[in-house]
C-alpha cells in the first residue's frame, strides 16, 4: 500500500473519530456555560491537556521542527519563547482570570469598567487575533494536504481549506466547548505519543547519544552548498544574526512570543472549563509540562531531520519551507521510501498533523464567535437584555460566520508564510490584550479610557506597522511586489507596539477619572484572589 | 457611548461584603503574600529569558563555546530555560498551595457565612 492511500485513510479516520466526539458532546450541551465553557466541570489535568492540544498548532509541532532543519539552532528559539510565555499566564493571569470573569476575555474587564466600550474594543482585538491565527492554520492545513497527498493542485488546497472550515464550523456549533475540548485532548495525546515514537526511533539511530546526532546535523549542513563552517549550525544567528536589523526583529519576536501567549482569547477561555481557581492553575501546570515535553520533542525532530534527510529528501524538505520536516522523518526512521514501516510512519505523522490542526481551528473559531455573541450581541447591542438561548443561537450563527471568514481569507492568503501569520497574531496578543488584563488586575486606578486606549492602540500600532514593513512591501519576498511603501524596517512589530499597548493604557487612564471602577477594583480583587463569589461548576 | 443609559451594567450590583473581605487583615495579608511572590518572580523569570536572547543576538562567542562533545553553551543555555521554567512552576505551585490556597479559603468561607449563599455566584442553572 502506498503511503498517499494510508494517509487519506487515517486522515479520514480522524476526521470520524473527531466528528463522533462533536456529536457525543453535543448532546450533553444544555445552556450557555455548557456551550461556552462546557460546565465548567473539566479537571486540571483534562483541561492542561486541551490547553496543550489547543496551543501546540502546525507551526509548532512542522514549523519548528522545519526551521531547525533548516536553520538549525535559531530554530529552536521559539520554542523557548513559546514556552517561558506560559509563566505569565500561570502567575499572573489564569486563576484570576477564572474567579474574575464568565466566559469571555472582555467579561474580565467589564467587571469594573464600562460595557459598551470595553466589551466593544476586547471583542475586536478577540476576533483580529483569531483570525490571524486561523489563517495561519488553514493555509497551512491546504499545502500540508497536498503536499502528503503528492498533488501540486490549487484546487486541491482551495478544497482543503474549504473541508478544514467547514469542519471547525461543525465542531463549534454542535459540539461547544466540549466537542471542541475533547477534541483537543485526544489531539494532544495523539501528538504527543506520534512524536515520542518518532522521538525515540531518531535518538534510537544514534545510540541514544544526542551530541552524536548534532554532529552528524551540523556535518549535513556543512555539506550544503551555502553554508558556513558546520558548527554554525549549532549556533545562534543562522537566521537571524545577519545584521542588526535583522538582531532587532529577533528581540521583537522574543518579546511577543513570551508576552503574547497569556493574551490568546482561545487559551484565556480554557481557565473558564475547570471548577476553580486552583484547578486553572493545575491545568496550566499540566500544560508548561506538556508543552516543554513537546518543544523538547521538536528540538530532537529538527536536528534528527537534518541529520537523517540528505539529497533528495533534504531538497524536498527545504522546497516545503522546512513543513515537510518531520512527516519525512517519520518515513526515513520507519525504512525509508517504499518500505511498508516508512508508508505507515508517515501517513501517521501526517494524520496527527492534521488531528493538530483541526483542533486548533476549532479553538479559535470557538473563542471568536462566544465573544461576538456574549459580548458584541447581547452586551453591546441587546444591552444585555438577550436570553441565553438568543446568546447561543447567535454564537452559533457567529461561528458559521468567522467561518466563513476564514475560508474566504485563506484562499487568497495561501502565498503567506505561516510562521510570520502567527508571529502577528502572539504580536497582536501581547500588545492590544495583555497590557488591559494586566492592569486591570493589579492598578486600582486604571479605567475605560485607559482599556480601551490600550487595546485599540495596540492592536492598531501593530498591524499598521506590519503594513508599513518589508513584510508587506519593498523587497522581493514581500506580499506586494512593483511597489514600495515600507518605512519601518522590522517584520516583527512588538519591540514597539507592546510597550506602546503599556504606555497608552497609562496615559489613558491618568488623563481620565471613574471612580466607580476604582470602587469596583475592591471587589474585583477579592474576587479574583479568593474566588469568593465566582462563577459556579454546572452538576447535571 | 455617551449614550449609554447605564454605563455601569456589570454582571452584579456592588457587594458591600467585599468591601469588608477587603479590609481584613487576612486579606490583605493574602494580598502582600501574592504580590510578594509573582512580581519578583515575573521580574526574574522575564530578565533571565531576555538575557538568554540577547547572549543569542550578541554573544556569539560565548554561546559557541563547547561544552561537552557537540553540545555547546546556547543549548546549554536554552534547556536551561526549560528547567527554570518547570522550577519556577513546580515553586508557585507549592508555595500557593501552602501560603495562598488556605486564606484564600478561609476569606471564600466568610464570605459564605456573610452573605448567606454559595461562594460560588448564582450559579449558572
Amino acid at each position: 500500500m502506498d503511503h498517499q492511500a494510508l494517509t487519506a485513510i487515517l486522515f479520514l479516520a480522524v476526521v470520524a473519530l473527531t466528528l463522533g466526539i462533536t456529536i457525543w458532546a453535543s448532546r450533553q450541551t444544555k445552556d450557555a456555560a455548557d456551550y461556552y465553557a462546557g460546565g465548567r466541570s473539566f479537571s486540571g489535568i483534562q483541561n492542561g491537556l486541551a490547553i496543550g492540544g489547543d496551543y501546540m498548532s502546525a507551526a509548532s509541532f512542522l514549523g519548528i521542527s522545519g526551521a531547525i532543519a533548516i536553520y538549525g539552532y535559531d530554530g529552536f528559539l521559539y520554542s523557548i519563547g513559546f514556552l517561558v510565555a506560559w509563566l505569565v499566564a500561570l502567575l499572573l493571569v489564569a486563576e484570576m482570570l477564572r474567579n474574575s470573569g464568565r466566559f469571555t476575555m472582555a467579561d474580565q474587564l467589564a467587571y469594573r469598567m464600562r460595557q459598551r466600550p470595553v466589551r466593544t474594543a476586547a471583542a475586536t482585538s478577540t476576533v483580529v487575533v483569531s483570525i490571524f491565527y486561523l489563517l495561519a492554520q488553514m493555509v497551512g492545513a491546504g499545502a500540508l494536504v497536498a503536499l502528503l497527498l503528492g498533488v501540486d493542485d490549487q484546487w486541491l488546497k482551495n478544497l482543503t481549506i474549504l473541508g478544514v472550515g467547514a469542519l471547525m464550523i461543525f465542531y463549534v456549533t454542535f459540539g461547544g466547548m466540549k466537542g471542541t475540548t475533547w477534541v483537543q485532548i485526544v489531539k494532544a495525546v495523539l501528538l504527543m505519543a506520534g512524536s515520542a515514537l518518532i522521538v525515540v526511533l531518531v535518538l534510537g539511530e544514534f545510540g541514544f547519544n544526542l551530541s552524536e546526532l548534532l554532529g552528524t546535523a551540523a556535518g549535513n549542513y556543512g555539506e550544503r552548498p551555502d553554508a558556513k563552517d558546520s558548527a554554525a549550525f549549532l549556533e545562534p544567528g543562522l537566521q537571524y544574526g545577519a545584521d542588526l536589523t535583522s538582531k532587532i526583529n529577533f528581540l521583537s519576536l522574543g518579546l511577543a512570543l513570551v508576552l503574547g501567549t497569556a493574551g490568546l482569547p482561545h487559551i484565556l477561555i480554557r481557565f473558564y472549563t475547570v471548577p476553580t481557581s486552583r484547578d486553572a492553575r493545575k491545568s496550566v501546570l499540566w500544560a508548561i509540562v506538556l508543552i516543554g515535553v513537546f518543544y523538547l520533542f521538536t528540538l530532537v525532530l529538527g536536528f534528527g531531520a537534518a541529520a537523517l534527510l540528505t539529497g533528495d529528501k533534504f531538497a524536498d524538505v527545504a522546497a516545503s519551507g522546512g513543513n515537510l520536516a518531520s512527516p519525512l522523518l517519520a518515513e526515513a526512521v520507519g525504512g525509508g521510501e517504499g518500505s511498508n514501516g516508512g508508508a505507515i510512519l508517515l501517513a501517521l505523522i501526517a494524520a496527527v498533523a492534521f488531528a493538530t490542526i483541526l483542533a486548533v481551528v476549532a479553538g479559535l473559531t470557538l473563542a471568536s464567535s462566544t465573544s461576538v455573541a456574549h459580548d458584541i450581541y447581547n452586551s453591546v447591542i441587546r444591552r444585555g437584555q438577550a436570553t441565553e438561548r438568543e446568546e447561543v443561537r447567535m454564537a452559533k450563527l457567529a461561528a458559521v460566520g468567522i467561518g466563513a471568514v476564514a475560508i474566504g481569507l485563506s484562499i487568497p492568503a495561501q502565498e503567506l508564510n505561516i510562521a510570520f501569520l502567527v508571529a502577528l497574531a502572539f504580536a497582536v496578543a501581547a500588545s492590544a490584550n495583555l497590557p488591559a488584563i494586566v492592569y486591570n488586575m493589579f492598578w486600582r486606578r486604571f479605567n475605560t479610557r485607559g482599556a480601551v486606549w490600550s487595546i485599540y492602540g495596540g492592536l492598531v500600532s501593530c498591524v499598521g506597522l506590519v503594513f508599513f514593513s518589508p513584510t508587506v512591501s519593498g523587497e522581493p519576498t514581500s506580499l506586494v511586489t512593483g511597489s514600495d511603501w515600507s518605512w519601518f524596517p522590522l517584520s516583527n512589530p512588538g519591540i514597539v507596539s507592546i510597550p506602546l499597548g503599556f504606555v497608552l493604557g497609562w496615559l489613558g487612564t491618568i488623563t481620565s477619572r471613574e471612580p466607580e471602577a476604582e470602587e469596583r477594583f475592591t471587589e474585583l480583587e477579592v474576587r479574583a484572589l479568593t474566588g469568593a463569589g465566582s462563577e459556579q461548576a454546572i452538576e447535571h | 457611548m455617551s449614550h449609554d443609559t447605564a454605563p455601569h451594567h456589570q454582571a452584579e450590583p456592588h457587594d458591600p461584603v467585599y468591601d469588608e473581605l477587603h479590609a481584613s487583615a487576612e486579606f490583605q495579608e493574602l494580598r502582600r503574600r501574592y504580590r510578594g511572590f509573582v512580581f519578583p518572580a515575573t521580574l526574574a523569570f522575564l530578565t533571565w529569558y531576555l538575557l538568554y536572547v540577547v547572549a543569542s543576538n550578541w554573544a556569539g562567542d560565548l554561546m559557541s563555546t563547547k561544552v561537552v562533545g557537540n553540545i555547546n553553551v546556547a543549548l546549554v543555555f536554552g534547556l536551561l530555560q526549560f528547567l527554570t521554567t518547570f522550577l519556577l512552576a513546580w515553586l508557585y505551585s507549592r508555595f500557593s498551595a501552602s501560603k495562598l490556597d488556605p486564606l484564600a479559603r478561609e476569606l471564600d468561607e466568610r464570605f459564605i457565612a456573610l452573605n448567606g449563599r454559595s461562594s460560588r455566584g448564582r450559579g449558572d442553572h
